[in-house]
């Protein structure tokens, strides 16, 4: 934590310049945290830093929360610069199977992570 | 530690690019989540650092003036357009399988932070109260609003040595509901902290057959 952190300290307004302005993402594409997103193409040349950045370090699925970790930005503006990259086709997103709901998810994942946690 | 992680890597997979960061597998398609809620100085990174194979990271959310507070929910009682709201979180992660990966987030129980649950935590497979029994106040908060939002949960007792209340004075003043399970724990035990996420998960199961079994009653 050496290197100050521009989600941190940095006024919203500054924030707000990343994203031309933007305060939301497209409500039909809601990132999760834990959405994973894989890159479908490279950085261009001329394309915004962050932008560049997300699609460097989607080679393999990364979930929004480890993006807006690793930018250094708050998970709001993460999701709007995917929401950029989605709407290009520079991305995929692999949503959670378990939705948006209350409900409790089904038993076959529930027993899925059981195995998963009893073999770590 | 770090061996034991390095063992989960296929071979063939490309070395981390960045110091301490460390990649999933092509063929990961399924992010879980748990969230372990605690006051300050409980342990809640302690865990998440102990089964985490990535060291925690640490992230934040920001509710603006320009925020989607206003315009999406019909407007929050409580915060004013004006009112600027972030919450700082520490998560690590534990890969499952090839396809699940769980995201275990530790995260403050403070009042500002529950305005964000719905856009954080929304889909939570549940989550792990973590009390300091010296504080036990901070946990009320906690319990009461994962009660109000219906996400399932357990409270795990982290041992920090010294007298420590009877499970039953704890569940008594805790006002625990008798179908909520009550660990101890050590949050810098792998296997301890390990243990506590398996009986979340076993309760989830629980809740899961009382609900097929009752399909009038809403989901806990």
């Amino acid at each position: 934590m050496s290197v100050s952190r521009p989600g941190r300290d940095d006024s919203p307004d500054r924030l707000y310049t990343l994203t031309g302005g933007r305060s939301r993402s497209a409500p039909d594409a809601p990132f999760d945290l834990v959405t994973l997103i894989v890159a479908e193409s490279g950085p261009q040349p001329g394309m915004q830093s962050e932008h560049a950045a997300i699609l460097r370090m989607c080679e393999l699925p990364t979930a929004v929360v480890e993006i807006a970790a690793d930018l250094g930005l708050p998970v709001s503006i993460t999701r709007i610069l995917l929401s950029d990259l989605l709407d290009a086709g520079r991305i995929s997103a692999r949503h959670p199977r378990s939705g948006p709901t209350h409900s409790l998810p089904d038993s076959e994942l529930l027993e899925q992570v059981l195995v998963g946690l009893r073999n770590l | 530690m770090d061996s034991a992680i390095s063992e989960r890597r296929p071979a063939g997979e490309r070395e981390p690019s960045g110091a301490g960061r460390r990649e999933l597998t092509a063929t990961a398609d399924n992010g879980l989540k748990i969230v372990v809620v605690g006051g300050f100085g409980v342990g809640k990174t302690t865990l998440v650092r102990s089964v985490s194979e990535i060291r925690p990271l640490n992230t934040e959310e920001t509710m603006t003036q320009a925020g989607k507070g206003i315009d999406e929910t019909g407007g929050l009682e409580g915060l004013s357009g004006k009112t600027s709201t972030t919450v700082a979180f520490d998560f690590g992660r534990i890969t499952l399988d090839a396809r699940n990966v769980l995201y275990l987030f530790g995260a403050p129980g403070q009042e500002r932070f529950w305005f964000l649950w719905d856009r954080l935590f929304s889909g939570t497979l549940g989550a792990v109260v973590l009390v300091d029994t010296r504080r036990l106040e901070d946990s009320w908060y906690a319990i009461d609003r994962l009660e109000h939002h219906g996400t399932p949960f357990i409270v795990a007792r982290n041992d920090f040595g010294g007298p420590s209340p009877t499970t039953e004075q704890l569940r008594e003043a805790l006002d625990l509901d008798p179908g909520v399970p009550l660990v101890d724990c050590d949050a810098r035990s792998r296997q301890s902290s390990k243990d506590v996420l398996i009986t979340l998960v076993e309760h989830l199961k629980t809740l899961y057959v009382a609900q097929l079994n009752a399909p009038q009653e809403n989901a806990q």
